[in-house]
């Protein structure tokens, strides 16, 4: 890409540094000279995008990414199909979903699947940190997609901001402490309490499930930063300033505390007072 | 100059009659004091409320030093860093203070919430304690239905608090409760734009209910509860049939000293509850619900219990809209059925139970004795089936909750809420009314054989049989005690309670009758002397 910006830039150039009256010869090697570079330009960018013969039967992968193809071809294959093009009725295919995609599904244990059901289960995964990374390296390198990127994902977050976001955002479906919540037929958004940095931010970008793809242009990556400060520091590590939090669950587990401890206690308050007559 | 001796024992009595002489006070405080209340552990489940309700008033009032009742816009820059620099009303914004910031705020905040809960809770307690031992009939039915009406105040009383913190959980709510106004129709969009001064949320809501929650509401539940304690005084409490307790006396202990004590220090022990489960079980964190926005709704968005029925209501009833060709066209939404329509009918019902009963009955007699639920197959049916579509409704109305927690499909707890709410209260009444039967029957039987002793006895000829113990020493025609007549209340089915143990100790929640000062009556007849054990015993050495 670069090389044939220079070039077309260098061209511009010539053509504006150029006297006005030239004489025939030089038009027609200039106009020839033109000709070629447009043709080279065409060319060059067909060879660039156009898919290679070679790509499809046997694309480079690196290192990683050969790995990455082995574990998919024992774990992944079934499913998705040998090039992940996906299977009718069993997987779909992952060229795009990038490795954003990838360590979100994996890295929580969702897939592989244990069977076919409304949505997948976070389990304790079945590969490594390295496994994930490798795998993911295949699957970007298949047909390219969203990445989740290194370092803090934390980094300069405003807990308020990112307060404001997940009500707005997340909480319609993950509810107000992050405990999750029931969606239709059998489908649910989880808990996020087990989620770590990474997935959370994978799971924003790349939309597991049901749960709706919040890109960079509708939350930005400071804001992603935001709401997991918020989810990590607050929701979870909030210690509950009013005591026991009966699981988050709002109004129904304080409903059922008011009559198991609540009434049950008074009840037996009520017998020990009226047996002692 | 000589010193006057000081006798304290005469203090007391100087005392009150320098009172008495003043205020002449003597024979009515006399008769006050001397006052009987029949003793028995159901008859405090009302006192429950009662004192919840004082604590109510009294951790209430401490929460109006500090709570600001307007919606004003304010930035919020307390203690609570994820919501600082937030903007929020300035209800919220005192809220969080009185939770983060105010000395003992959020202890008072939570045991106010938790005794509304526990007042509520009390109210339906006491109230299946009133309908299943029929004390509601003549001549308490105007206190049954005060006792509605104090649920149904008692509801706004909660809601009204509820929507106060201006929080995103309680705007959800006063959200769905201006969506129920507007579905009543032709006067829906009046009322509600009469409430919220335009349209929803607007600007005054938090203030108008403020002045309702602290003052409007609870001198209505003060008056109704006054009147309903009044009237308990008035008519005398119920009493179960028992030794000595006839329709026409009252059985128990003195208002002084002995009842007021044990009330007083039944109030102890509510306070305590209530405390201990404001200290120590966090109740409505407003500061993870944020400040109220339109747009921001959480999922298992539930009201406080005594509502959840309503919106259990709201879920299961299907999209059904009923449109009415008139002019343009007019729509009633479906909201209006389980949300107007359905609590209606409920406290027509519910208020007017005891006059149904009685013409169904045509019972029209004064009734002070209180009746065993099991004496009673019908009403206890009744209620049985009431609480079963009651539960149903409440469940429902957390659905989302326990599909997602229990994995179950959300659906399948809509549809199972819907054919529950139809086939479960019939079962529930069948059920009941069979058990009743078998209740009722079993006392008849111990009555006209004895208890059963678990003494397996062989006869000369090969049978086995179980020596029952008599309950009476008497003889009948036959050689057999004759059969016992029931008298409505708890016939002894245990040898331990005829005092087969020999003398008891004193029970920790139950007095443990000691046999040789058993009353005399044909509910507990008179006990013989323990015969000395034989050696047909099994054996075993029995607790």
């Amino acid at each position: 890409m670069t090389s044939d910006n220079d070039r077309r830039r260098g061209l511009l150039a010539r053509l504006r540094g150029r006297p006005v009256a030239r004489s025939r010869g030089r038009r027609r090697l200039g106009a020839a000279v033109r000709l070629f570079a447009a043709l080279m330009l065409a060319g060059g960018a067909y060879t660039v995008f156009a898919p290679g013969v070679q790509a499809q039967d046997n694309p480079p992968l690196t290192a990683a990414g050969n790995e990455g193809k082995a574990l998919f071809d024992v774990s992944c294959v079934t499913c998705h199909g040998r090039n992940a093009q996906g299977v009718e009725g069993r997987g779909p295919s992952l060229i795009g979903v990038g490795s954003a995609s990838v360590e979100f599904q994996v890295s929580s244990g969702r897939m592989p699947m244990a069977r076919q059901e409304a949505q997948a289960m976070r389990k304790p995964p079945q590969f490594t940190d390295e496994q994930v990374r490798q795998l993911g390296q295949y699957i970007q390198e298949l047909g390219g997609g969203p990445e989740v990127p290194n370092g803090d994902l934390r980094e300069g977050a405003n807990l308020a901001t990112g307060g404001e976001l997940f009500r707005i955002n997340c909480s319609q479906c993950h509810a107000f402490g992050g405990g999750g919540g029931a969606l239709s037929s059998g489908k649910y958004a989880p808990s996020l309490a087990p989620a770590s940095d990474r997935q959370i931010y994978a799971a924003m970008l790349s939309g597991p499930q049901n749960m709706p793809v919040f890109g960079d242009n509708q939350i930005t990556p400071q804001e992603k930063a935001d709401i997991i400060a918020y989810i990590q520091d607050t929701l979870k590590n909030d210690g509950d300033p009013g005591g026991f939090n009966l699981g988050r669950y709002g109004p129904s587990t304080e409903g059922i505390a008011i009559f198991l401890v609540g009434i049950v206690a008074l009840v037996f308050a009520s017998l020990w007072i009226a047996g002692k007559s | 100059m000589k010193r006057r001796k000081f006798d304290a024992a005469a203090l007391p009595a100087k005392s009150a009659r320098a009172v008495d002489d003043r205020f002449q006070v003597a024979t009515p405080l006399r008769k006050l004091l001397n006052k009987v209340f029949p003793d028995h552990w159901s008859f405090l489940l009302g006192e429950i409320a009662l004192f919840s309700f004082i604590v109510l008033l009294l951790t209430g009032v401490f929460l109006t030093f500090f709570f600001e009742p307007t919606m004003t816009e304010v930035i919020y820059n307390g203690s609570y860093a994820p919501l600082r620099g937030t903007p929020m009303s300035a209800a919220y914004a005192s809220s969080l203070d009185i939770s983060f910031d105010v000395r003992g705020g959020l202890i008072m905040r939570q045991m106010h919430h938790w005794a509304a809960l526990l007042f509520m809770a009390a109210i339906v307690v006491h109230m299946l304690r009133v309908f299943f031992t029929g004390a509601f009939r003549k001549p308490r039915e105007t206190n049954w239905i005060i006792g509605s009406l104090l649920f149904w105040v008692g509801f706004l009383a909660g809601f009204t608090g509820y929507s106060l913190p201006d929080d995103g959980l309680s705007g959800t709510g006063l959200r769905i409760a201006s969506a129920i106004i507007l579905s009543i129709p032709v006067i829906g969009s009046w009322v509600s734009s009469s409430i919220f001064g335009g349209e929803f949320p607007g600007t005054i809501i938090i203030s108008r209910f403020f002045i309702a929650h602290v003052l409007l509401v609870p001198g209505l539940l003060v008056a109704l509860i006054s009147v309903h304690l009044g009237l308990v005084f008035k008519q005398k409490h119920t009493q179960w049939p028992g030794p000595g307790r006839t329709n026409s006396n009252v059985v128990g202990e003195r208002m002084f000293p002995r009842y007021a004590l044990k009330q007083g220090g039944f109030f102890m022990v509510v306070f305590g509850v209530i405390a201990l489960m404001g200290g120590l079980f966090q109740i409505n964190p407003i500061w993870l619900f944020g400040p109220y926005e339109a747009w921001v709704v959480s999922a298992a968005s539930q009201p406080d219990w005594y509502v959840m029925f309503l919106d259990g209501s709201t879920r299961l009833m299907p999209g059904w809209e009923i449109h009415i060709p008139i002019g343009n066209g007019y729509v009633i939404p479906p909201l209006f059925w389980p949300t107007v329509v359905l609590p209606g009918i409920l406290v027509g019902l519910s208020t007017m139970y005891p006059f149904l009963e009685a013409r169904r009955l045509k019972d029209y007699k004064h009734h002070n004795l209180l009746q065993r639920p099991r004496d009673v197959p019908a009403r206890t049916a009744v209620g049985a089936m009431a609480l079963a579509f009651y539960i149903v409704l409440t469940l429902s109305g957390a659905n989302d909750v326990i599909a997602d927690k229990f994995h179950i499909s959300l659906n399948a707890m809509t549809w199972a809420g819907r054919i529950g709410l139809l086939i479960l209260p019939p079962i529930a009444y069948y059920i009941t009314y069979r058990i009743c039967l078998g209740l009722q029957q079993h006392d008849r039987e111990v009555l006209a054989h004895g208890v059963e002793t678990g003494i397996i006895k062989r006869l000369p000829d090969g049978r086995f049989v179980e020596v029952h113990q008599p309950l009476t020493s008497a003889e009948g025609h036959d050689g057999h005690p004759p059969a016992l007549d029931y008298v409505g209340w708890v016939v002894p089915k245990k040898m331990n309670r005829l005092g087969a143990l020999g003398p008891a100790i004193r029970g920790f929640f139950y007095p443990i009758e000691k046999p040789a000062e058993a009353p005399v009556s044909p509910g507990h007849p008179p006990v013989e002397d323990r015969p000395e054990r034989e050696e047909i015993g099994s054996g075993e050495s029995r607790r």
